[in-house]
């Protein structure tokens, strides 16, 4: 920075109101697309989640169609969700918050506005290729490879209007939240460009794909939703974050172990020992920066839970914290040898990873566009009702989900470890629990879709006027 | 050095220290590795196969890989020795699976030798193991009055078949079995080969 920039980082609260309606105005239209296109992708995701665990109960059901079968649809959903879902709204979070936290206009928004269409196509075109049987077939990285040359380019674009953005920021200070955002936009181009050269084959290919595989959650997922959630929490309470160092601790131990996690899901498999090893090593000590977070979030919120009553934003944002936690410690203790053994190979791992994606990152988020939506269409969410019945459908559809997974794993794996019973035993012995997944994964499925439904009513600026925010008229306790 | 570049080059060097330790030393270490004597590379018809099995997904229900005694019980149900590096050079995009709703396929075509059995577990795979989850393949078989030449007609248990006609695998389900038939890794590897020809691990 040279010495003419004008750092100010407490403004008078005026200009700083002023500078913040200036900030959202900047990122309004690509936030707008990409949580716009994030909706879309979060109802077509959930409707393929729902085919694909219902496909466990009727295995005979759209048979007729290589398009329609379990790999191709179980494909789509996870690139739907994890890409079109998390990915454009995280993103989204990301620009919008930008041009707050270092209080200076979005750079070139159109930039940003580019990068949500082209991503937009990479995911048409990638998820057309599967479905139609073209495929990199390797987990996460599905998409054709040519396809992504695509999301390179608008990932990029977006990147340059972000990295610009803080380039000319007014602010010498860096809260955290801009830590997380500028490090994912650093991460998540390296590691999916690598990961996508060609050049790989055998087993080394398969270290490159779960060094990917679990970076795209780490080092993308995780430091977004993160920066969200150390965005709000104290937005909402209106008090500063409790303690600036455990945030640096949290920020810099998450950087080195997260990156080091991906060998964990290839645990007994044929690759060198030593490198399987440093991957459960780094596992085992996310528990650091996990802890970190965790007691920094819990010390800014004691005292005052009683506010998750009245801010919707705060009642999905802490959920979703409380659930990384929980999450976090569950994935380190999945990645020891002994815990490891029983559960790797079975439905464990997908609980696991829905815990993560929907019950951590997916939380947050829903709880963060209730807060940003009405400040860019200028108009409140107009019902607190279907507030409410998305968070419990969320919550009780996830708790299910999860507990039923979970349990059938451990469940299956036991009975695979007994030489003695035949395989055909840790199939028969998940069967009820795949049904509850279902039953889990209609009810976020229909918690999606209201949710999507008062997304459509509040961007249509439809229902009442109303002057306060959802949960906060006398007597709406939630 | 100001903040801005702190975060942007430790960002950096982070991400570059895992690529280093988890891609790039694996690339040198595995660099020796040699296709073992006993493995063959892939026919054609089996290399169609196997681009067949990956395009439909097997990976997301089936591993390829045995696991030591040590950590499971892969061995003791007949599903091959443990793997090793060298068993996969052939392989890619490599499908070493993270799932066993199906059971293992490391070994498939030793275990159950037979194309007819396969054709009709494809077919409806509850007709060959009462209870299976696995979807069936409908689509890569046709239904016809009478079977024409060269047809490989798949032999149903009473009561699958639709009734008076005969079910042809279509030429993707035969380059399909083709593939499954071909995975057998019961050559020497691993250290207990090494010495006598086999790979370095």
């Amino acid at each position: 920075m040279s010495a003419a920039a004008v750092y100010l980082d407490s403004p008078p609260p005026e200009v700083a109101l002023a500078e913040r309606v200036a900030a959202d105005q900047s990122a309004r239209r690509p936030v707008l697309l990409f949580f716009h296109s994030a909706v879309v992708w979060l109802v077509v995701g959930s409707v393929f989640g729902l085919l694909a665990s219902l496909k466990f109960q009727f295995p005979d059901a759209l048979t007729g169609s290589a398009a329609l079968t379990f790999g191709r649809i179980r494909t789509v959903h996870l690139n739907a969700v994890a890409y079109g879902w998390a990915g454009m709204s995280l993103i989204g979070l990301a620009v919008w918050m930008i041009p707050r936290l270092v209080r200076a206009p979005l750079y070139r928004p159109g930039l940003a506005v580019a990068a949500a269409w082209g991503w937009n196509l990479w995911l048409v075109l990638g998820l057309g290729a599967v479905l139609a049987g073209w495929t990199d077939g390797l987990e996460w990285l599905e998409i054709p490879y040519p396809i992504d040359a695509i999301v390179v380019v608008a990932g990029g674009l977006m990147a340059i209007s972000v990295l610009m953005t803080v380039a000319r920021r007014k602010t010498k200070h860096f809260y955290v939240s801009v830590w997380y955002v500028l490090a994912a936009m650093v991460w998540f181009p390296i590691i999916f460009a690598t990961a996508n050269l060609p050049i790989f084959g055998g087993v080394e290919q398969a270290a490159v794909n779960w060094w990917y595989g679990h970076n795209a959650l780490g080092l993308f997922i995780t430091p977004l939703a993160l920066a969200g959630a150390y965005y709000f929490i104290p937005k909402v309470l209106g008090r500063p974050i409790q303690s600036y160092s455990l945030s640096l601790v949290g920020f810099w131990s998450l950087a080195f172990f997260y990156s080091l996690n991906g060998i964990h899901h290839l645990i007994g498999g044929p690759l060198p020992a030593w490198l399987i090893t440093t991957s459960i090593t780094a596992s085992v000590m996310m528990v650091i920066p996990v802890a970190a977070t965790a007691v920094n979030f819990h010390t800014t919120m004691v005292g005052r839970f009683s506010a998750l009553k009245h801010s919707p934003t705060l009642r999905f944002v802490v959920a979703g914290s409380m659930i990384y936690t929980v999450v976090s410690l569950q994935g380190s203790v999945e990645a020891l040898r002994g815990f490891n053994r029983v559960v790797h190979f079975t439905q464990y791992t997908v609980g696991h990873a829905h815990l993560g994606v929907y019950g951590f990152a997916s939380l947050i988020l829903f709880g963060c566009l209730y807060f940003i939506v009405p400040r860019l269409v200028d108009w409140e969410w107009p019902s607190d009702k279907l507030i409410r019945w998305h968070f419990w459908l969320a919550l009780a559809g996830i708790s299910i989900y999860v507990i039923a997974l979970c349990t059938a794993g451990w469940l299956q794996g036991r009975a695979m470890l007994d030489a003695s019973r035949p395989f055909m035993d840790s199939v028969e012995i998940t069967k009820p629990y795949l049904v509850a997944r279902s039953v889990g994964g209609t009810l976020m499925l229909v918690g999606n879709a209201i949710f999507a439904w008062h997304y459509w009513l509040v961007v249509r600026r439809r229902g009442k006027e109303r002057l306060e925010p959802a949960w906060s008229a006398p007597g709406a306790l939630a | 050095m100001n903040k801005y570049r702190v975060i942007f080059l430790g960002a950096v060097a982070t991400v570059l220290f895992a690529f280093f330790v988890l891609v790039f030393v694996p690339h040198l270490q595995l660099l020796s590795v040699e296709p073992p004597p006993g493995l063959r590379a892939y026919a054609d018809s089996e290399l169609a196969g196997r681009q067949a099995y990956v395009s439909l997904g097997c990976l997301y229900c089936h591993s390829q890989q045995v696991r030591a005694p040590s950590f499971g019980s892969d061995g003791a149900r007949g599903w091959g020795r443990p793997s090793y590096p060298e068993d996969y050079v052939y392989d890619a995009p490599h499908q070493l699976g993270t799932m066993r709703t199906g059971p293992d396929l490391m070994n498939i075509g030793g275990r159950q030798p037979s194309r007819a059995w396969h054709y009709a577990h494809l077919y409806q795979p509850r007709a060959m193991t009462p209870g299976s989850v696995m979807p069936a393949f409908r689509f890569l078989f046709t239904v016809k009055d009478q079977a024409g030449m060269g047809d490989e007609i798949v032999d149903l248990p009473a009561g699958i078949a639709p009734p008076g006609k005969v079910v042809v695998a279509l030429p993707r389900a035969r380059v399909l079995v083709n593939y499954l038939l071909a995975l057998k890794h019961d050559y020497p590897a691993g250290p207990a080969a090494a010495g006598t020809g086999g790979g370095s691990q």
